[in-house]
């Protein structure tokens, strides 16, 4: 009998295995759902089941929710890809093999993930988000069109030496742990390393978590470190788009968030706690303003994911349960705005044939629809009410204000700078004269109106039990 | 014991040499023959670990850097450098007197950050730690200050020897192998990156400014 963090690790990696000998990529795609209901299925039956601390796996409230929301993302992602990619193969993007290749990556990607999510090891850590970073530079790269390579090249360079650092963090942080708990595998499991942080050598610490700040702040896509992140989110495939912004970066910023509460556990140690408001204070005002200049909605959006990134990080910097609740509560909501927003990018680019936004003009007449959907979802990512995203801005920057007022001013400024180029470009693509070419859409909507009306209810109505949740989660962050 | 400390102190010298020698070589041929210079020096000195500590499972690192990285690699990219037959000589982003001053520094920086920590384990690890970041940093140093996407290859490359160094140096760290496996896949991507991709072949060049030209926002 298997436990359900294995599950989560397990069924996603034989899935890929199944997939990639699959041929027909109809039957991938179906492959493809099934594979992600039943990872979703595990994520929920890990969610249901006790907190276990084992020696390879660990399991509390902080890293089931990021589990759920993975698993969720994942399946929703999986049907979004099921109903577009097959236009991929009709425009002649891809072939049938390269199609099957992206199926098996999928399911490889996810279940790397999620092994770096449950793993209680720091180098089993590394070596998840190691891979499923490695799958998604192959992704990027899909299309093998001379900007397509570009982009994954210039991934694979930073991410590359992002990983690098982080490894050498890791090396550290061995390094640290070993006169405490000595040499083995322990001192490399992170429920022990926490438990006897307060023994380690505070120099030793502080300098490892600079290297894993630089080398896990290059995946969080934290500024100026964030240069791979608007050319991989354009160039690849759209659901991939979606599972990037959505999930991989979650993953790097949890990986960060261990590291921290490890800090916490040695006073002598440096605080992470302003490093990282600097730094999300920097990515989010720089992103806002970046957004005034893009062209390519892809990349808009993109650059948007570093702005939101920027306020989780300068919420779990800020540290305390009310502002880590609310940087919890926002990594959910922005994973699932942010994924429906490119599921409905997806459907405009097969409207419009093009990522241009100077092309994409006058939707509310063309595909009125899918222009009252893609409105929605700006909206929403904007932080305007009812919108889930809405209730944990407004916490973070009430929280921010009641401890220090002045700081409060810097994200809400960001904030209100990143509105203000939403709704402008908001504005041209919904009105005005359609140009260029009106495409059937053959993709479905399903899980971008799915994913709306979470964020909706959210917005409108947190049960009971979910707020527990997040609590406990909070207070394990510290 | 001492002895043994002493061996595994050359070796890491070594390979902070040759990261310097990285540096300030201007034909890519000479580059590449540095870097293997370097993999070789790794190999050893990861053997060497493996017999004085009687760890023989590095024996499968020692034996993976030296095939690979100190043989296959230089060799691949030594023929993809003549086949493509443009792009002989290094292109700098900086001058070579620039960037052995901030390599320099950058040695400094990290015996300044190591000499911090508490002497741990009879101080093995600590001089050891400061060697390997020391060619860590240089290997960084090197892909942002050389264009070409063979050196930047390379840089990393010497980036990854310095970390295989720091985890060999810290005792009984487990995964070691693992690791030095995984990063050789990453290397064989990236090998492949620019032999499979062809980037040649679609931008007629390999410096990176023509990729940067690419750029989707630029259209």
């Amino acid at each position: 009998m298997i436990e359900a963090y294995q599950a989560v690790v397990l069924v996603p990696y034989a899935a890929a295995l199944v997939l990639a000998a699959v041929p027909g990529y109809r039957v991938g795609a179906i492959g493809n759902v099934i594979a992600s209901a039943a990872a979703f299925a595990a994520g929920l039956w890990l969610m249901l089941g006790p907190p276990t601390v084992g020696s390879y796996a660990i399991v509390d409230e902080f890293n089931v929710l990021f589990v759920a929301i993975n698993t969720l993302v994942g399946f929703t992602t999986a049907l979004f890809s099921a109903s577009y990619i097959g236009h991929e193969i009709e425009t002649g993007r891809l072939s049938p093999g390269f199609l099957r290749f992206y199926h098996a990556m999928f399911q490889a990607m996810m279940g790397s993930m999620n092994l770096a999510l449950v793993a209680n090891n720091i180098g089993l850590m590394w070596v998840g988000l190691e891979l499923a970073t490695l799958i998604t530079v192959v992704m990027v790269g899909l299309y093998r069109t001379p900007q397509a390579i570009e982009a994954a090249w210039k991934y694979f360079i930073l991410a590359s030496v992002g990983i690098s650092l982080a490894f050498f963090g890791t090396i550290l942080v061995y390094l640290a742990g070993q006169p405490v708990l000595g040499e083995g595998l322990q001192s490399m499991t992170w429920s022990l390393l926490q438990a006897t942080a307060v023994r380690m050598d505070p120099a030793l610490l502080d300098l490892a978590f600079i290297f894993l700040l630089i080398g896990y702040g290059t995946k969080v896509g934290l500024a100026p470190l964030h240069a791979w992140l608007p050319d991989a989110h354009a160039e690849g495939p759209t659901p991939i788009s979606a599972v990037l912004s959505g999930l991989l970066l979650n993953v790097a910023l949890y990986a960060l968030l261990r590291f921290k509460m490890l800090m916490a556990g040695q006073p002598a140690a440096l605080d992470p706690g302003p490093i990282m408001v600097v730094m999300g204070l920097v990515s989010l005002i720089f992103a806002a303003f970046m957004l005034y200049q893009r062209r390519d909605i892809k990349r808009f959006f993109a650059y948007s994911s570093i702005e939101h990134m920027g306020l989780m990080v300068f919420a779990f910097g800020m540290g305390g349960p009310l502002a880590n609740f609310a940087g919890l509560l926002h990594m959910a909501m922005h994973s699932l705005t942010k994924s429906s927003i490119f599921f409905a990018v997806g459907h405009v680019a097969q409207a419009k044939g093009t990522q241009r936004f100077a092309e994409i003009r006058g939707l509310s007449v063309s595909h009125p629809r899918l222009a009252v959907a893609l409105a929605l979802a700006v909206l929403a990512i904007a932080g305007l009410p009812p919108f889930g995203v809405f209730t944990s801005e407004f916490l973070i920057l009430t929280t921010t204000f009641a401890r220090q007022p002045w700081l409060a001013l810097l994200p809400a400024f960001g904030l209100l700078v990143g509105f203000g180029a939403l709704l402008l470009r908001l504005q041209d693509t919904i009105f005005g004269e359609p140009v260029g070419p009106a495409h059937r859409v053959d993709a479905s909507s399903v899980p971008m109106v799915l994913h709306l009306m979470l964020v909706l209810a959210a917005g409108l109505y947190l049960p009971p039990a979910l707020v527990i949740w997040f609590r406990r989660a909070a207070e394990l962050l510290g | 014991m001492k002895l043994a400390y002493e061996i595994s102190h050359l070796l890491a010298g070594v390979m902070l040499v040759v990261s310097f020698a990285l540096l300030y070589q201007q034909r890519i041929a000479a580059v590449l023959n540095a870097f293997a210079a370097q993999s070789i020096t790794l190999a050893l000195a990861v053997a060497w670990a493996a017999w004085s500590e009687d760890r023989p499972d590095l024996f499968i690192t020692a034996t993976i850097a030296f095939l690979l990285k100190g043989i296959v690699i230089p060799v691949a990219l030594h023929r993809t450098v003549t086949r493509l037959g443009v792009h002989r000589e290094v292109e700098k982003v900086v001058g070579v007197g620039m960037a052995l001053l901030v390599g320099l520094a950058l040695c400094g920086l990290s015996q300044a950050l190591v000499v911090k920590i508490a002497p741990v384990a009879a101080g093995l690890a600590r001089d050891e730690l400061a060697l390997a970041m020391a060619i860590v940093l240089l290997g960084f140093l090197m892909m942002i200050v050389r264009r070409n996407a063979v050196t930047q290859v390379v840089g990393f490359m010497s980036m990854e020897n310095g970390l295989i160094l720091a985890a060999t140096g810290a005792q009984g760290m487990p995964l070691v192998v693992e690791v030095s496996v995984a990063f050789s896949v990453l290397i064989a991507l990236f090998v492949f990156a620019v032999f499979v991709f062809r980037i040649r072949e679609r931008f007629d060049t390999i410096d990176i400014e023509a990729l940067d030209r690419m750029r989707g926002d630029r259209r």
